[in-house]
């Protein structure tokens, strides 16, 4: 475990922990974002640019733009007193249950074994092919999923308009 | 003669190399990256600040100009009479903006309205390690992600306009935040599919690799520069269009519209942070030219290639090919009223994004088309391709604007 | 087509810019402390109080009438009347201010005081470089400071003054008519007393003579008024 390695991760771990914590909404998506971009560091750090970058052009960039409009927009940002009722025991334990499940499946697979050899250089060109030959198919079905709710949010906006009116 | 002038051309690099020399000796192995990195980093911090400060010196001198005044043109060195044609002005703004009070409102939520210009500055900072300012002169050459890179650190930035906005707790400030996310946000799609079509070209994301693509010579001595393409001179408007809006700048600077919202998200900053806002917001504009500049305008190389021209050093090549973008940012800024919000999206999404889609068909088209039909046929057929959408959708919003009635004002 | 309004525009902008180094008609801009323009003669900042003589306070108008004082909108005027009089410039015996202060920081240069004040004794001055370092007592102007001469008077506001000084020479006319008159008055009045008297005294026996003292006190009380006339 490298240094850097141990400064993203306590920093990704950390921020997770105050997104959780925090009482006020907006902070919480603030440390949100926070552990987006640790997450990117960590793919920095295995080498996967693109992958890092895009993390942080989609996630610090434009998802957590969404959360914080989404925060605003519908409730006040206001931290309340009263305390939470629900024991966080059940949670936690769901947490751990997958958690533990994922790492024994990743520990069985035989990708946990193939870590030695060294990774081949991914260049964006081979990504590209990649998408557009052998993973079109699943590319063409997100882009269907992604067509079908931005027009499900558009029809939701416009119902909204004409019932206004 | 001509070698005499290469070596000014590399001697920021041969300096820098000469540099790390020395200190090998004495220092420890593992600090020559940090040292090296330092060193890289100095020119930046050094050059561009220095010329956001003139820049605010030049654009209300020339604003000034523009309507007919004269423009700040008083101070001078201080307890004489040399008065510098005025260009003392930014170092007294900058002494006054970090002796004035620096005043937080009390309902603010402190630990973000203290960050909010700190996470702002850091990614336009870190924006510049990717643009090559001369031949071989890239602080982080990123071969596969260059221009990602620069996308990705660039949009974080709106998340500080977010927080800088909601944290003062006054609704102008929020409401400027919420314009300048939902703006910035807009734009970012013009902006990126505007460059995407370099990258179509170019088959790389490597800033470096796009500047070199363009070193190509046509007729024996123009460079290919890509705004001599008809793909390239239209997205390198289309760029430049939502790289002001990106930037906050003259016709697209709602968030900070002073007649309406105060100063926008800034409104509750003081002192030293409201110099950090504007600082930048100055220095996303240059990058964001200098991207323009690497992308469309052939980074440092120079327009042609004969001898005069050559022998000026690539830098100086890029650094005048940004000034002139500056200037014409001030230009316009000195021509254009501001926008209305809904024009402002409208543009974006009915004007900026098909003409950035029809770009992106265009420039394959040429891209696959380059064997088979000659130049001379291939520009004009590309320009049409370009020019009658871009009339047909222009027409419509003329239309919609000739038709405006007043109803009191006639 | 869209984009040419903006090319239009453009070319506006920089006609100005370029025609703004050439053309003095653009750049009407005076740098002010080098370089300055005569003031306009409507121009009114700050009352001053006008004297006629060489010394300042000897020759001020002002009679302390206080009318200035009531009526200014701000209240900004502080008038202290003498206990004694003197001669005004055309020689009637008049009050004086003995202490007469505006508040520079209140006043807002409406010019009411100079409409209501019916001896043309205080006036508006173009001068218009009032600040003062001082915010207390530097903003209080007192009589010594607000005292300005007629001819400065002449100089800022040729017009107005002429008009003034007609209405004032009028009034030293009317005075020395009406000094006149009252010397001749009283002479005529002197005249008929004493021929009256004359004839009293023929007629009435020499015990009654004590009543010829009765106009003695017109005579002291028209000798001031014709003297200073004289
Ligand atoms: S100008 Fe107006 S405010 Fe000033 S002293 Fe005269 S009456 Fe008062
Ligand atoms: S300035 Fe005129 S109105 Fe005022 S007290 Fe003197 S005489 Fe009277």
């Amino acid at each position: 475990m490298t240094l850097p390695f141990a400064i993203i991760a306590g920093l990704t771990v950390g921020s997770a922990i105050a997104a959780m914590s925090l009482r006020n909404l907006v902070h919480c998506a603030l440390s949100l974002v926070l552990t987006f971009a640790g997450l990117a560091g960590l793919y920095l750090q295995l080498n996967a640019e693109f992958v890092g970058f895009t993390q942080i052009l989609v996630y610090v960039g434009a998802v957590s733009i969404l959360i914080v409009f989404a925060i605003l927009l519908t409730r006040s940002t206001e931290p309340k007193d009263e305390p939470t009722t629900v024991t966080p025991w059940v949670g936690i334990s769901v947490a751990v249950g997958a958690f533990l499940t994922m790492a024994l499946a990743v520990l069985a697979s035989p990708v946990g074994k193939r870590i030695a050899a060294p990774a081949p250089e991914v260049s964006v060109k081979t990504l590209g092919q990649k998408l557009m030959t052998d993973y079109v198919l699943p590319l063409e079905v997100m882009a269907l999923l992604l067509t079908a709710a931005m027009l499900g949010a558009v029809i939701i906006a416009m119902k909204d308009k004409e019932g206004s009116r | 003669m001509a070698e005499l002038f290469a070596k000014l051309d590399q001697f920021p690099v041969t300096l820098k190399a000469w540099l790390m020399n020395l200190l090998q000796g004495f220092l420890p192995e593992w600090t020559l990256p940090l040292v090296s990195a330092a060193i890289s980093i100095t020119p930046i911090l050094a050059v561009f600040p220095l010329m956001f400060a003139l820049t605010t010196v030049i654009e209300r001198k020339g604003l000034g100009r523009i309507q007919n005044r004269i423009g700040p043109n008083r101070v001078g060195i201080p307890l004489t009479n040399i008065r510098l044609f005025g260009f003392g002005q930014f170092i007294a703004d900058g002494i006054k903006s970090l002796i004035k009070e620096d005043v937080v409102p009390r309902a603010a939520d402190k630990v973000v309205h203290f960050l909010a210009p700190i996470a702002l500055l850091i990614p336009v900072l870190l924006t510049y390690s990717v643009l090559p300012f001369g031949k071989n002169m890239v602080p982080l050459d990123l071969p596969q992600t260059g221009l990602l890179f620069f996308f990705a650190v660039g949009a974080s930035t709106e998340l500080s306009v977010f927080m800088a906005g909601w944290s003062s707790r006054n609704k102008y400030s929020l409401l400027g935040a919420m314009r300048a996310v939902a703006q910035m946000v807009s734009y970012e799609i013009p902006l990126i599919l505007s460059s995407l079509t370099v990258v179509m070209i170019t088959g790389t994301l490597s800033l470096t690799a796009i500047v070199e693509s363009q070193a190509t010579v046509h007729f024996g001595f123009l460079h290919n520069w890509h705004l001599f393409t008809p793909w390239g001179l239209v997205g390198f408007f289309l760029f430049l269009t939502a790289a002001a809006a990106e930037a906050n700048r003259t016709p697209f600077d709602l968030p900070e519209a002073e007649s309406e919202i105060i100063a926008g998200y800034f409104t509750e900053y003081s002192g030293f942070k409201f110099a950090i806002f504007f600082l930048a917001e100055y220095l996303g504009l240059f990058a964001m030219c200098g991207l323009g500049i690497t992308l469309f305008l052939g980074g440092w190389l120079p327009p042609v290639n004969i001898a005069p021209f050559t022998w000026i050093p690539s830098w100086c090549w890029f650094l005048g090919k940004l000034s002139a973008l500056i200037v014409l940012f001030i230009w316009l800024r000195g021509t254009l009223p501001r926008l209305r919000t809904d024009q402002l999206m409208g543009f974006a999404w009915k004007f900026l994004l098909p003409m950035t889609l029809i770009n992106l068909v265009v420039a394959a088209l040429w891209h696959l088309l380059a064997n088979n039909i000659p130049l001379v046929a291939r520009w004009p057929l590309g320009f049409a391709m370009l020019a009658v959408p871009y009339w047909l959708l222009g027409r419509s919003f003329e239309a919609k604007f000739t038709k405006r009635e007043y109803r009191f004002a006639n | 087509m869209l984009g040419t309004g903006i090319l239009k525009g453009m070319v506006e902008t920089a006609k100005n810019f370029a025609g703004s180094y050439h053309d003095p008609e653009r750049l009407t801009t005076v740098e002010y402390p080098e370089q300055r323009i005569a003031s306009k003669e409507n121009a009114r900042q700050f009352p001053f109080l006008v004297h006629d003589t060489e010394d300042p306070m000897q020759g001020l108008r002002c009679v302390a009438c206080q009318i200035c004082e009531k009526e200014c909108p701000p209240q900004c005027i502080y008038i202290v009347k003498s206990k004694d009089k003197r001669a005004d410039y055309k020689g009637q015996m008049q009050l004086y201010p003995v202490t007469f202060d505006i508040d520079l920081s209140v006043c807002m240069s409406c010019q009411i005081c100079v409409e209501v004040c019916p001896f043309e004794a205080i006036k508006m001055d173009t001068e218009f470089e009032l600040s003062n370092t001082d915010r207390f007592g530097g903003l209080l102007v007192n009589k010594h400071q607000l005292a300005k001469s007629n001819e400065h008077y002449r100089k800022i506001h040729p017009t107005e003054a002429a008009v003034s000084d007609d209405a004032l020479a009028i009034e030293v006319a009317k005075a020395k008519a009406k000094a006149k008159a009252d010397v001749e008055a009283k002479a005529k009045a002197a005249a008929d007393a004493k021929a009256k008297a004359e004839a009293a005294a023929a007629a009435a026996p020499v015990g009654v003579a004590a009543t010829a003292p009765v106009p003695k006190p017109s005579a002291p009380a028209a000798a001031p008024a014709a003297a200073p006339a004289a």
